[in-house]
This record gives structure tokens, C-alpha cells and sequence, in this order.
């Protein structure tokens, strides 16, 4: 399969891959996917004063299109609100990489990702997790 | 664009210009149809199709009349299966063969069992070889065929054949084989390995694509198959259609050169696999996948835990590789063959197979080894599963949100 440039940029040059502190109450983690499967993505966000996410880091097990969807969207949390994250949809993902169809689980794997960290972070600071549609994959 | 090396020897392998010097005449001047009897364009052709028979005889030693020409492995797979299956249904319905087996034979099977056949298909230790006593045992009166494959297209294990076919014939069963990756790279000779039906293509040793063979014991005992596809009555009526002449003769003179080069060949391309197999499986967390003693000397195939074979194919562009893992929607399910052998699915997803071949030089090798372990190192940094067994989770008790 052809991967397009894009894919193929994040692959070679992956944005903010690392670790933050799980433990630091600023700090959500979101772990999706299984081994099994095939693809695994950790991804963290650090959320900083009015609710902005100030850095974010992937770690990602899967094939291309799954590192470059999970790098994609660590450059797309930082200085957004978490609101603002909250929106951030699996098509935007797909259409900016161009996933071909049988690559779109990989963007919402990645979608699941954000919205994991983002529960884990309100969470830890006594808000409510909020109630995810159930994705199709 | 620069081309990658090529290291996927079990899918295809090149074309030798011998070969394709062979068969160049056969598509303009002598273009004869070889069933034509009655003009020198016809005896040209037949002429052709005649010396690559023996050619072929010769490799696996039978005789020019047992050779069946088809359209590759898998017709040959279908005709062999399927017409033995149809011949001899008043002795039997019931076939044995190994969840290893090519999708050609495991296909051909789940065909007949809707039209009446009993099917065991046998599990593999974890080497890749079957249990020898499990066959004995699955063996019945009803039993006319026991179709193993003989070198294994993913992990390159070697069956033990020669036992394989006296258990079957012990019970009144025909053996056949499915040769295709050992043909013209171990010796192979029907004779001496008791086989009674054997398929094999040209284009993995060196010669085109779209031909290949059933051979069809004609003595001790004599075989028959029932005809799959009705026509012209060609091969002895095991097969119509016009002969793919050019085809067969390049099909021919690739089985000679095989001949000749085997046993220097299989030689040096042992000594190049075991060179980057050793190498790579000093990494750590890597581990070779298929038995190690009987195997053919072309083929590795390594799992480098906590990176995904596919990705970690995308890292080797500049290798030309084949992959357990297929990460498509479609199919998110690792190779069959490699959970056969027990390994875990994240194991299996993190496969590489090395397919070396007669083109393959050790430079190539060095390149590979060199590329390989940049790759795994590269994604093992971005991997997750990684750490965490760095920090000695046991990733096995997580519980992982299956999609």
C-alpha cells in the first residue's frame, strides 16, 4: 500500500513522542487499543492554566498510519482548550493524512486516544468522565 | 526511485535471463501450437514442450509422462485435491492435511467438505512440523488422501515427507505434496520420498509466472485424477487447454538450472541466512520463528517483540520484505501460520520474513542486518509496550480495550 506524504513525514519525523509523569495531577493518560490487535497508542496531555493543554506526548505500537495519526494529533492538542480537543473528530485526521479506507480505525484509535487522556485528566482533578459514543471499528 | 533489496523470495523470485533467453524464440518464430500435428509450426512447439518435460523429470526425478502442465501451484494444488477426491469417492471421503498448509490446499478442502468430504486438519508442534503419531492416528479406512506440504512458504520447515508417505500408503492412502518452495531448492525426488502427487510453480525458482505442474505417479501405484476443466483433452486428459509453450519451456530450463546449481546454491544462501539470522536474533526480545534442523536454507522468519510488522516495514523501505502482521480493516488478523505454531497474536503481528534468493549477495545481507536494527530500535523508542516491559510491567495483565 502507497502511504501518502503526509503519513509518511510523521512516520520518518514523529512530533513529540515521549513520556509524561502518569502520577502528576496535570498529566492525563489515555492507553487504547491491544496488542493482539496490532496497534497500541498511549498518548498524554498536560493541561496548564484555563483548561489549555500545554504539551502533549504519544508513544505508538502499529503501522504507519497509526504513528502518524497519534503524532498528528499531538500537534493538534497543544494550546487547544480541552474543549476545544474534545471536538477534534477521526475524519479531520483521515482528511489531513488522506487515510485510505481500510486505515480509518487507525484515526479512530487515535480520536479514542484523546478522549481517554482527556477523561483520565478530569478525572484525577474530581470532574466526571464524560460518556463516550462507543467507536466503530 | 531507488529500488529496494529484495529479500521476499517466497512470494516470487526473478526472472533468470537464462530463462528468459530460452524462452524468447517460442514467442515469435516458433509460436506453434504444440497440439498441432500436422505442420512443422506444431512439431517446433511440441519439440519445446517435450525437452522441458524431461528437464522436469530430471529435477524431481519421475518420467516425462508423469508431468502434468497447469497454470501455477494452485491449479495444480485444485486438480490434484479435487481429482482425487472426485476418482476415487467410491474408496473413500475422507482427507488429512495441516492447518500450515497454503490457502490453495486449505481452500480446496473447505471446497470439498460442502460437497460431501470429511477433512482433519492437523495442528503442528511448535516447530512447525506435524505430529507424526497424530497423523497415524487420524488415519481411517476411508481415508484416500494425505495432503502435507513439504517446505513451508512463511517459516520454510521441511515435513518429514518420507515418513509422511509410508504412513499413508500403510493405509491404503495417496500422498500428496505441496512442493512449491522446496523444488529446486532441497533435492526432491518422488521416488525416494514415496509421493504419488506433487504441486510446484515456475516462478518461485527462477522462471516465469502462470505455469507450474502436477506430477501424477503413473506406477506403484497408478494415479488418476479426475479432469477439472473439460476441453481439448491435452495432458493426457488430466488437463485441457492449449499449452503455454513459452511458459513451459522457460519452466523447463529453469528446473536445469536449479539442478545444476542446487547443491553449491543451497550451500551459500544457508550461509548468508544463518549469517543475518544470527545477527538479528542477538537483539533483544527477538526470536526465530519454525524449526531450525529441517528447514530450507533460504528463509528466516523473526519476530522483534513490541514493534508492529507492518509499521516496522514502513521503517525498512529499503528492504523488500513480507510481513505476519496485516493491518487493514479488512483483516486485522495475524498470520494463521505462525499462531498455529502457539505464538501469541502480538508476537505473530511482529513477524518478518527474509526470503533469500539466487540474486542475493552478501552486501545485500550486511544491508539488511544493518537496516533491520535501526528500524526495531527506532520504533521500539516510539513503542509503548516497549517501556512498559522496560519498567517490567507484565503487559500480559493489562487489560486491553479489544477493538
Amino acid at each position: 500500500m502507497a502511504y501518502s506524504e503526509k503519513v509518511i513525514d510523521h512516520y520518518n519525523n514523529p512530533r513529540n513522542v515521549g513520556t509524561l509523569n502518569k502520577d502528576s495531577k496535570f498529566v492525563g493518560t489515555g492507553l487504547v487499543g491491544a496488542p493482539e490487535c496490532g496497534d497500541v497508542m498511549r498518548l498524554q496531555i498536560e493541561v496548564g492554566e484555563d483548561n489549555v493543554i500545554t504539551d502533549a506526548k504519544f508513544k505508538t505500537f502499529g503501522c504507519g498510519s497509526a504513528i502518524a495519526s497519534s503524532s498528528l494529533a499531538t500537534e493538534w492538542l497543544k494550546g487547544k482548550t480541552i474543549d476545544e480537543a474534545l471536538s477534534i473528530d477521526n475524519m479531520d485526521i483521515v482528511e489531513e493524512l488522506a487515510l485510505p479506507p481500510v486505515k480509518i480505525h487507525c484515526s479512530v484509535l487515535a480520536e479514542d486516544a484523546i478522549k481517554s487522556a482527556i477523561n483520565d485528566y478530569r478525572v484525577k482533578n474530581g470532574l466526571e468522565a464524560i460518556v463516550l459514543e462507543k467507536s466503530h471499528h | 526511485m531507488k529500488q529496494p533489496i529484495y529479500l521476499d523470495n517466497n512470494a516470487t523470485t526473478p526472472l533468470d535471463p537464462r530463462v528468459l533467453e530460452a524462452m524468447l524464440p517460442y514467442f515469435t518464430e516458433k509460436f506453434g501450437n504444440a497440439a498441432s500435428r500436422n505442420h512443422a509450426f506444431g512439431w517446433v512447439a511440441e519439440e519445446g514442450v517435450d525437452y522441458a518435460r524431461e528437464q522436469v523429470a530430471k529435477l524431481i526425478g519421475c518420467t516425462e509422462k508423469e508431468i502434468i502442465f497447469t497454470s501455477g501451484a494452485t491449479e495444480a494444488d485444485n486438480l490434484a485435491i479435487k481429482g482425487v477426491f472426485e476418482m476415487y469417492k467410491e474408496k473413500g471421503n475422507h482427507i488429512i492435511t495441516a492447518v500450515t498448509e497454503h490457502k490453495a490446499v486449505l481452500d480446496t478442502c473447505k471446497h470439498l467438505e460442502k460437497n460431501g468430504a470429511r477433512v482433519t486438519y492437523l495442528g503442528v508442534k511448535e516447530d512447525g512440523l506435524i505430529d507424526l503419531a497424530e497423523l497415524e492416528a487420524a488415519m481411517t479406512p476411508e481415508t484416500i488422501l494425505v495432503s502435507i506440504m513439504y517446505g513451508n512458504n512463511e517459516i520454510g520447515v521441511i515435513q518429514p515427507v518420507k515418513e509422511i508417505a509410508a504412513i499413508a500408503h500403510k493405509h491404503g492412502a495417496l500422498f500428496m505434496t505441496d512442493a512449491t518452495q522446496a523444488v529446486g531448492k532441497i533435492p526432491v525426488d518422488v521416488n525416494a520420498d514415496g509421493i504419488d502427487l506433487m504441486a510446484f510453480s515456475a516462478h518461485k525458482m527462477y522462471g516465469p509466472k502462470g505455469v507450474g505442474v502436477l506430477y501424477v505417479r503413473r506406477k506403484n501405484p497408478r494415479v488418476k485424477v479426475t479432469a477439472q476443466m473439460d476441453g481439448g483433452g491435452h495432458e493426457r486428459g488430466m488437463r485441457s487447454g492449449t499449452l503455454n509453450v513459452p511458459g513451459i519451456v522457460g519452466l523447463g530450463k529453469a528446473c536445469e538450472l536449479c539442478r545444476l546449481e542446487m547443491e553449491s546454491e543451497s550451500v551459500r544462501l544457508a550461509a548468508l541466512r544463518d549469517k543475518l539470522e544470527s545477527t538479528l536474533s542477538k537483539m533483544e526480545e527477538s526470536y526465530v520463528n519454525g524449526n531450525t534442523q529441517h528447514r530450507l536454507p533460504h528463509v528466516a522468519n523473526i519476530s522483534f517483540k513490541y514493534v508492529e510488522g507492518e509499521g516496522l516495514m514502513m521503517a525498512m523501505s529499503d528492504l523488500a520484505v513480507s510481513s505476519g502482521s496485516a493491518c487493514t480493516s479488512a483483516s486485522l488478523e495475524p498470520s494463521y501460520v505462525l499462531k498455529s505454531l502457539g505464538l501469541s497474536d502480538d508476537l505473530a503481528h511482529s513477524s518478518i520474513r527474509y526470503g533469500l534468493g539466487r540474486f542475493t549477495t552478501e552486501e545485500e545481507i550486511d544491508k539488511a542486518i544493518e537496516v533491520t536494527q535501526k528500524a526495531v530500535n527506532h520504533l521500539r523508542e516510539l513503542s509503548p509496550l516497549w517501556e512498559m516491559f522496560k519498567e517490567g510491567i507484565d503487559l500480559s495483565k493489562i487489560e486491553w480495550a479489544e477493538h
